[in-house]
């Protein structure tokens, strides 16, 4: 029986008809089913045994070179052995379980969970009773003190993470600077225009990462190379001069159809890869940015919205390609302070 | 071995003697009190309940795997050399944390095998959290009053991710450097703090060197006991409320029916453990998962095509390549919407949404009940739908995290697939939910005719006149039972619950629009049959339209002749 919202009482159609009762399995009523389900199951926890000791002797016997099917042996030889033991005694159990184990399900009687009236209310009264005995409510100015303190305790839980790192700095700088060879980034080679073919791409650092100080110590090694790689890393390529639609201001950073750009993807942080030749598209493999190289790093497609920062570049008096300055747009991931750190970066200009 | 050479356990030696530890046991603990309720208590049984388990059991795996990596693993982005046994990387510069991982690969034996299992049961246990949540969602477990025990369920959901993210972190590889960098990127993209944010968690511009010893904190620490903990709490509280049942004869409100904790619950659960364990190792033994040596150590100018995170990130990637390019300057300041919105916000949306369901849905039916009987999709059109449209959103997105391997798998053009992807978003799921409610309403329509006609035999009976029927014959009496257990709708006319309990005055606006909301909620459900409905039909569709008449106990159906089948 159950009500309406009026409060109409609504006769069920059909009654429960109670819990049905209870069939015997096979292995409840014939003896030998039983003994047979009985044999199964020690069988899979003898295999279990036997595998898990294959498992040892594969450890020690195996070489961890040797391959089977393409696999490595070892590996797959102790997972099979170990897996295979495993799902033998987990089925045998359940098995167990199922078969042979008493299958009477049993009823148990749920309760509300709330607690009776009295209890509440007894609850309630302790804990007003506890309240009021701490004069909680009488003395607020302890209160209010005790709580302030507890507020600022959150202070120095705070002010101790500030070490975590130092502030942000130089987030519009990388290590290009003017004069700077852009140099071959599998052999650190300088590089001559006559190098680049039309239609290619070579994926280029700027020379400081290959060079050692007085005692033959590299200039940049460990974190500050990563990190300052991860901001200067170029792309360079040659297309035909004709085209190249540069922007205004930007009509002679090329060197007769030689463009270096940041290899950053500017969305976050990627190295762009895929390359066009004929588009002059390069494709960010992370999320499928497209930058147009022949047009000035415009994105011509995907979440990036900043076009690729552009290296303006220079012939120096060996002939080797060099920057002109750094990039005069940020690199790299946009961050909050960006539009204000451009802005300086257009006035220095 | 066999039966008649039994003693039961309380007539051995062995049994006579364990009264004396359980005596010594309580007289310092006394815990038989709870030990008595508890050792015989009912779990009732359904596929569906093992999802949770599964999940257990690989948040198990994971422990006893990850505590066997901490052995040898590194979390150092400290430099070396490499000169392991794998040749094609001899000679490179890497960091520790990659030539440890190496190593495990590479050097101690077995130690492959246990990365590849650790690897598998982080993506079967975030699977299994999901597909458990699923289950919950779809059946209504989450009502009154288990919703701490969702809400801690969304915790785990979340924190399984974050644990699973750092953990691919850790290896320091090509592919886990470049989520890092797509954390950095993320990090900075949030208004106004992000470039702080940035810096104080990677020490330093990006990448620094002590974002992975962080990470492995993190990772073998500060989330694992986390999880440990809310994982006892969600247990806590199963106990405590005890399990929902599936209604059907016998099965009330007021009870719980099924298999004792001690023994058949507790060898079905434990062994299940087993399978999950086995399941991962044979996954382990012949399916490669992360083979970090290929990928090469980190270096922030190189990535591989095809970039791809872990599945259960795969949602979140795909947010990022739909969404549009916006990025704007206000107040002088950068605000990347097109990394926030869909990094931050989808993230944000789903875990938001889904902590506050239960308490929407029960604002909206007015329901402040009990309820441990669970409920059948269709007889929840607008949540089923709602669950639906959910999933088909969540899908749309994991398949956009994945465009890129589509469009070279099947040849077709990357920006058609994300720009379908990016209407698909919003259109996909209002189709699902239109789908799915019809498809409720019907199945609910089915199950009342069925009370009201009974079901159709397949037997053709001729009349004296010529006129061909088909003969109807009633359900049995439990699965009669079972389909009509569930609520009756609410009437929907009156502003009902309002004043009732005299919170919202009837015509405030919260009120005019929680009524549209039940409207919209209710909207199209078909009720069961009344006990009127059903003498109607027996009285006035007896021979029309074919009343159910016994057939008798033996009847079975009948044959795909026409035969009826008896045993
Ligand atoms: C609870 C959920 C956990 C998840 C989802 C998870 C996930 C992961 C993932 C995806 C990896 C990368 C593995 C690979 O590259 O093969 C990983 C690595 C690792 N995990 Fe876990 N893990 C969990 C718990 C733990 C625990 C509890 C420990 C240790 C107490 C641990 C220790 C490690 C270690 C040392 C590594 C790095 C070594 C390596 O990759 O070989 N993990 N974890
Ligand atoms: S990082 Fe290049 S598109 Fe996202």
């Amino acid at each position: 029986m159950s009500t309406k919202d009026n409060g109409v009482a609504i006769t069920e159609p059909v009654k429960d008809p109670g819990l049905p009762e209870h069939l015997p399995r096979p292995t409840d009523v014939d003896p030998a089913q039983a003994r047979r389900s009985e044999r199964q199951i020690s069988a899979m926890f003898g295999i279990a045994t036997v595998l898990l000791l294959a498992f040892c002797v594969a450890y020690f016997a195996i070489d961890r070179s040797e391959t089977f099917l393409g696999f490595s042996a070892s590996n797959f030889t102790l997972g099979a052995t170990l897996g295979g033991a495993l799902l033998l005694m987990g089925v045998g159990i359940i098995q167990w379980a199922k078969k042979l184990m008493g299958d009477h399900e049993i009823i148990e009687m749920r309760h509300a969970v709330a607690s009776s009236d009295e209890d509440r209310a007894a609850v309630l009264e302790d804990l007003n009773t506890g309240i009021n005995e701490s004069g909680f409510g009488r003395r607020p100015m302890i209160r209010n003190s005790l709580l302030g303190a507890m507020g600022f305790l959150a202070l120095p839980a705070v002010v101790m993470l500030r070490d975590l790192g130092p502030l942000p700095h130089d987030e519009d700088k990388t290590v290009w600077k003017k004069g700077m060879r852009v140099v071959n980034d599998v052999s650190g080679t300088p590089i001559k225009p006559s190098d680049l073919e039309v239609g290619s791409l070579v994926n280029a650092e700027p020379a400081i990462m290959y060079e050692t100080d007085a005692d033959g110590q590299p200039v940049l090694e460990g974190t500050a190379l990563l990190q300052a790689k991860s901001k200067a890393a170029v792309i360079m390529v040659r297309m035909r001069p004709e085209d190249i639609t540069p922007s205004k201001g930007r009509e002679n950073w090329g060197i007769d159809g030689i463009l270096c750009y940041s290899k950053i993807c500017t969305h976050v942080g990627c190295p762009i890869s895929l390359y066009e030749q004929q588009t002059h598209h390069v494709l960010c493999p992370c999320h499928q940015s497209t930058f147009d190289l022949a047009d000035n790093g415009k994105v011509i497609f995907g979440p990036a919205h900043r076009p690729l920062p552009q290296l303006p570049l220079a012939v120096d008096s060996e002939g080797y390609i060099v920057a002109v300055s750094d990039f005069p747009e940020i690199v790299a991931p946009s961050y909050p302070r960006l539009a204000h750190d451009q802005k300086k970066l257009d006035e220095k200009s | 071995m066999t039966d008649t050479e039994y003693t039961n356990i309380e007539d051995t030696g062995l049994g006579k003697k364990a009264g004396g530890p359980v005596e010594w046991l309580d007289d310092r603990l006394g815990l038989a009190g709870m030990a008595k309720k508890n050792l015989r208590k009912v779990f009732p049984e359904h596929w569906s309940f093992m999802l949770g388990e599964v999940a257990l059991w690989s948040f198990v795996v994971l422990l006893l795997t990850g505590v066997f990596l901490t052995f040898w693993f590194q979390p150092s982005m400290n430099e070396t050399v490499y000169n392991g046994p794998y040749n094609p990387l001899h000679g490179l510069t890497m960091s520790q944390a990659y030539a440890s991982t190496l190593d495990i690969s590479f050097s101690v034996r077995g130690g492959l095998l246990i990365r590849q299992i650790h690897h598998w049961a982080a993506m079967l246990f975030v699977a299994a959290m999901m597909l458990h949540m699923l289950r919950v969602f779809f059946t209504g477990a989450y009502r009154k009053p288990r919703e701490i025990n969702w809400l801690i369920g969304v915790g785990l959901l979340s924190m399984g991710l974050v644990e699973g993210f750092a953990g691919y972190s850790l290896p320091d590889d090509l592919l886990s450097g470049t989520g890092l960098r797509f954390v950095d990127g993320l990090l900075r993209s949030i208004p106004l703090v992000g470039s702080y944010l940035e810096s104080f968690m990677f020490g330093g511009e990006y990448p620094g060197d002590v974002i992975i010893p962080r990470l492995y904190m993190a990772h073998i620490l500060l989330v694992p006991a986390l999880l440990l903990g809310l994982i006892g709490a969600h247990m806590l509280l199963l106990v405590y409320h005890k399990h929902t049942q599936w209604p059907g004869p016998g099965r009330t409100e007021k009870n719980v029916v099924g298999y004792p904790m001690l023994p058949v619950y507790a060898a079905k659960a434990g062994g299940f453990f087993f399978v999950v364990f086995g399941f991962t190792a044979l996954m382990g033994a012949i399916l490669q998962v992360n083979p970090i040596w290929a990928y090469g150590p980190y270096n922030p100018s190189e990535v591989t095509a095809g970039s791809q995170p872990d599945w259960y990130m795969g949602f979140s990637e795909g947010a990022i390549r739909l969404m549009p390019n916006w990025e704007s300057t206000i107040f002088g300041f950068t605000w990347s919407w097109n990394i926030f919105i869909p990094g931050v916000g989808a993230m944000g949306l789903l875990f938001t949404a889904l902590g506050a369901w239960p308490f929407i849905e029960s604002w909206i039916t007015g329901d402040k009940r009990e309820h441990h009987l669970l409920e059948r999709p269709r007889n929840a059109p607008v949540r089923t739908a709602l669950g639906v449209a959910g999933m088909t959103a969540f899908a749309v997105l994991w398949i956009g995290g994945g465009n890129d391997i589509i469009a070279t798998k099947f040849h077709l053009n990357i920006y058609t697939i994300t720009k379908t992807l990016r209407i698909g978003l919003f259109v996909f799921p209002v189709i699902a939910f239109m789908v799915t409610k019809r498809i409720c309403v019907g199945l609910q329509r089915q199950d009342a005719n069925s009370i009201l006609h009974g079901y159709e035999t397949g037997v053709i009976e001729r009349t004296p006149s010529g006129a061909f029927s088909e003969r109807h014959a009633p359900l049995p009496a439990e699965i009669q039972y079972t389909i009509t257990t569930h609520d009756r709708l609410p009437m929907l006319e009156a502003p009902a619950e309002a004043d009732k309990n005299g919170v919202a005055a009837p015509h405030s606006r919260a009120a005019k629009l929680r009524a549209r909301a039940r409207k919209f909620y209710y909207h199209g459900a078909v009720d069961k049959p009344t006990v009127e409905d059903v003498h109607h039909a027996e009285e006035h569709l007896g021979e029309i339209a074919g009343h159910p008449v016994e057939l008798g106990d033996d009847f079975q159906g009948v044959s795909e002749t026409g035969v009826p089948r008896v045993h």
